[in-house]
């Protein structure tokens, strides 16, 4: 592939802390190269922003492989941008062309406040897995684990939802801000697995209050999260979380799949 | 001081039977007084927490990142080791144990590792109750894999995510302990200072990264879980934000430094593609079995590979190691292709990488499938499709990896690849119990040095890593604190702490008046080249002396012309890196001292005095079988404390490979 180098402009949105407003501020980058990957087109603009004695756009970010979840940019109106199935670190700049405009936001919904620019609060995420995210097995005694034999294609399908990295894409992308992939990523993880099956019901209850609680958005079935989802969640997970939901709720009924 | 390992007597294979038979215990009613600290939630840290949490102790976690669900230990590819014998293929702790030994190059301690060997099938029933999904065979049993360096199937893997479903397996126990308030967890806060009463941990001094202010928390003990420092390099496999800053300040406080030259250097990683690069990515070492590594004959060929015809290029693993080929060891591996590349002989922009190449594997590959399909005359672009189906069910995954971080498909284009500071087998000096030479302060998982001495095996992190925290600290801790439950909680008043977070706080002032020209990213990435260059995969007398030199210089410029941003009391991330980067500068020297003075080469510690005639590792047994435990005596002075390693089981041979 050929290389090539480019200049930018780049608007971002700027905010000091959680208590004040933000706003947006224009940027221009040279000379980057087609081989970078985004954040390392934002190293090239912060080391430009020290030299000139200018404060440095904060931004969240750690593995730079696309397994943490840690950064959260929205671009160009995509949560993490343009790529399918990609972490905001995995786009490289040979998406873009020499002269282009990036407007580049952070994650937006009510339950996520802004830290400072790009950097956003996530553990109204943490507090959802603390209502029940998780299956009731103290450390010490667990029994051999061929004991339990699970079924390939619900071990295949359990893992398949686990493989949410808790970014908060699903939430920055939906226009009710709703949490629901999230969540109904994790309950189906669990429910679909013999391990996770006796606190089914009460974990599908208690995870939805606490979203409720942080003040995530209801789903309408837009599937926006989906689309925008680096790990390729489905929506099937949702339906899941609903039928186990009302299952719990109502009383009858509920899902054993 | 003299060191105490504090290995149990008796028969190897009884030793942790009797170590938790014995050990003292702490009654229920006393644990719910006795408050513990954990320094990060990876998989030692989580696991640790979560376990210590359900016992019913008052434990607070602390982590930089936004949520312990995001440590490193999340981007684990391959597997997890344990001795299951799932296959029937003749695995046992004891092979288990063995391999481990002589994977680390005899440099570890033989009732660690046998330990070690021995609850890692505990790590699988648990990880499994836990709900992690394992791979899973059509009969419904958890499926295996083998991996680098033994001859059993023993690695348990979830896709190439097995270090996600670990960690959010740990992180889902620790969730649950902080909703049963057993566990008060902290994000986006920062370990800055231990704090020492009566010569015991008794606290630590944490920054808020979010407000910039200081904390300090009280502990009967504190535990270091805070991963490995391959970020001294600058560039490495770790994560941006992992550091060597809560070790470092526990060695600065008294906790002795074991083996700290001991880093792993992993062959295949996608290169560095230009001087903006901020980090590497692993390529499973699986590709090696059907890939030809190769660089031109000539030097600084600018042709695209497939334009150099075969006869012009240079198989070097082949040519040099007729025997092995593309599969010599790692360390092997990566020191060749340094060698080339040096010679000026590197392709791609940077002239920093060779290639990987798969075309022939393709071939084979679809000759064999059309021969199944009764084609025995196929022609090129039937085969070339056989084979590519062949290789992307082998590797798909890697392939697609590769494809979007370079923009090359490797099916048509070699792949280039380069060696990379992955892990570290140094770190904090600990016991057999996990204590540090500071009672009360102990070190779980890659930030202790004990398991895998000169060299660490492929799957065996993340073994390590939740047997520290699982298995083997809710006994040990218990044994310590056992004598400590007539110890009221102190106030964080105490002079102590006080005078730990005075330091903090005019470390942190200092820095921040500097107000030098410098960006704390240039000094990390000049850092980074003195100790890739001489204390990297070859290391000689005199560059390790002329990088401790450099390094000293680099200190002091440092804290003459650092330049960093903003304030103190805010969300501050150039200041937060700052800190850091003062640490690997201390850090750096200590590796390169460390480094000269082990004469011989191990593992992944090569020197290049050290070397049999065709240019392998050449331990020196008698005078090196020892672990190099530093002491932190003041600027720039070590006191060097050796713990001499005793094989009673093993027999110590040299490693060949020809």
């Amino acid at each position: 592939m050929e290389h090539y180098s480019m200049n930018l402009t780049l608007k971002v949105w700027k905010q000091k802390n959680t208590k004040t407003k933000g706003h947006f501020e224009t940027f221009q980058v040279k000379n980057i190269s087609s081989e970078m990957s985004f954040l390392e087109m934002f190293d090239v603009l912060n080391e430009q922003l020290i030299a000139e004695g200018k404060e440095p756009i904060a931004f969240d970010h750690d593995c730079r492989e696309g397994i943490c979840g840690m950064c959260s940019m929205y671009i160009n109106g995509r949560a993490h941008g343009p790529w399918h199935h990609t972490t905001t670190c995995q786009l490289h700049m040979r998406e873009y062309k020499d002269g282009d405009t990036i407007v580049v936001e952070p994650w937006r919904a009510n339950a996520f406040p802004v830290i400072k620019d790009l950097v956003v609060d996530r553990q109204a995420f943490d507090r959802i897995i603390q209502a029940g995210g998780y299956i009731s097995a103290n450390t010490g005694n667990a029994v051999d684990a061929n004991s339990i034999p699970i079924e390939k294609h619900k071990a295949d399908e359990a893992f398949a939802a686990a493989a949410c990295i808790g970014c908060g894409a699903c939430v920055a992308a939906c226009p009710n801000a709703s949490a629901m992939l999230f969540l109904s990523a994790k309950a189906s993880h669990l429910a679909l697995l013999p391990q996770g099956d006796p606190e089914r019901k009460i974990r599908a209850v208690n995870m939805v209050e606490q979203m409720d609680k942080e003040g995530f958005g209801s789903c309408s079935n837009i599937g926006l999260c989906e689309a925008s989802c680096p790990k390729g969640i489905s929506l099937e997970n949702i339906a899941r979380l609903n039928r186990e939901y009302l299952g719990a709720v109502f009383g009858e009924g509920g899902d054993n799949a | 001081m003299p060191l105490n390992s504090k290995i149990p007597q008796g028969e190897l294979s009884q030793k942790w039977t009797t170590y938790k038979s014995t050990c003292k215990l702490v009654n229920p009613a006393n644990k719910r007084q006795l408050e513990v600290i954990v320094i990060g939630t990876g998989l030692a840290g989580a696991s640790a927490a979560a376990s210590l949490g359900e016992m019913g102790y008052k434990v607070k976690t602390f982590c930089f990142q936004d949520s312990p669900r995001r440590a490193h230990s999340i981007a684990a590819q391959g597997g997890i080791n344990a001795a299951k014998n799932y296959q029937n293929d003749g695995d046992s702790t004891y092979r288990l144990f063995y391999d481990t030994v002589k994977g680390g190059d005899y440099r570890s301690r033989e009732g660690n590792v046998y330990r070690l060997a021995e609850v890692s099938a505990n790590i699988i029933d648990q990880c499994v109750a836990q709900g992690v999904p394992f791979a899973r065979e059509y009969g419904g049993l958890l499926s295996n894999r083998s991996f680098g360096g033994v001859q059993v199937q023993r690695t348990f893997y979830a896709a190439g995510q097995t270090g996600q479903q670990l960690l959010i397996g740990a992180y889902q126990a620790l969730e649950r302990q902080v909703a049963l308030g057993n566990v008060t967890q902290y994000s986006r806060h920062e370990m800055l200072e231990v704090v020492i009463i009566d010569g015991k941990a008794r606290g630590v001094i944490v920054r808020n990264l979010v407000t910039g202010e200081l904390e300090r928390h009280f502990g009967h003990a504190v535990l270091l879980c805070s991963g490995g420092y391959g970020n001294v390099f600058y560039l490495s496999t770790n994560a941006m934000g992992s550091n060597v800053t809560a070790a470092w300040k526990a060695h600065k406080s008294g906790a002795f430094f074991g083996n700290p030259c001991f880093t792993q250097i992993h062959p295949t990683c996608i290169p560095v593609s230009g001087d903006h690069q901020s980090k590497l990515t692993l390529m499973s070492e699986s590709l090696r079995n059907d890939g030809r590594i190769w660089v031109p004959k000539k030097q600084g060929d600018t042709r695209k590979p497939n334009e150099i015809p075969v006869e012009e290029r240079d198989y070097y693993l082949e040519r040099r190691y007729p025997a092995f080929g593309n599969l010599v060891p790692r360390d092997v591996a990566s020191r060749a292709a340094k060698e080339r590349c040096d010679a000026g002989y590197g392709v791609g922009s940077s002239r920093q990488a060779v290639y990987l190449d798969f075309a022939s594997a393709i071939e084979r590959y679809g000759k064999i499938e059309a021969g199944k399909h009764g084609n025995h005359n196929p022609d090129a672009e039937t085969v070339r499709q056989l084979g590519e189906e062949v290789v992307k069910e082998k590797y798909g995954n890697l392939f697609e990896m590769y494809e979007k971080i370079t923009g090359e498909d490797p099916y048509k284009i070699p792949m280039r690849i380069y060696p990379a500071v992955h892990y570290t087998m140094g770190g904090l000096w600990v016991d057999y119990e996990l204590m540090t030479t500071v009672p009360g302060l102990y070190a779980l998982g890659e930030a202790n040095f004990s398991d895998h001495g000169a060299n660490r095996l492929g799957a065996s992190a993340l073994m390590q890593g939740l047997a520290d925290g699982y298995f083997v600290i809710p006994y040990t801790l218990g044994n310590y604190l056992a004598d400590d439950i007539r110890t009221k909680a102190i106030p964080t008043t105490h002079e102590a702490f006080e005078a730990a977070e005075k330091k903090v706080k005019e470390r942190i002032e200092t820095m921040m008046n500097i107000k030098g020209s410098e960006s704390v990213e240039s000094f990390h990435k000049r850092l980074g080249k003195i100790m890739w260059d001489k204390c990297g995969m070859a290391r000689n007398a005199k560059g390790l002396a002329e990088a401790i030199e450099e390094i000293k210089a680099l200190r002091k410029e440092f804290w003459a012309n650092v330049r960093i941003p903003g304030e103190i009391k805010e969300y501050n991330p150039e200041l937060d890196k700052a800190g850091r980067v003062a640490d690997f500068l201390e850090l750096g020297e200590l590796m390169c001292k460390d480094a000269l003075y082990r004469s011989e080469s191990c593992g992944g510690h090569f020197r290049e005095e050290s070397q049999t005639e065709e240019g392998e590792a050449l331990r020196k047994d008698d005078e090196f079988t020892l672990v190099a435990a530093w002491e932190y005596k003041g600027d720039s002075n070590f006191e060097l404390h050796k713990e001499d390693l005793n094989y009673e089981v093993m027999h110590l041979t040299q490693r060949s490979y020809k």
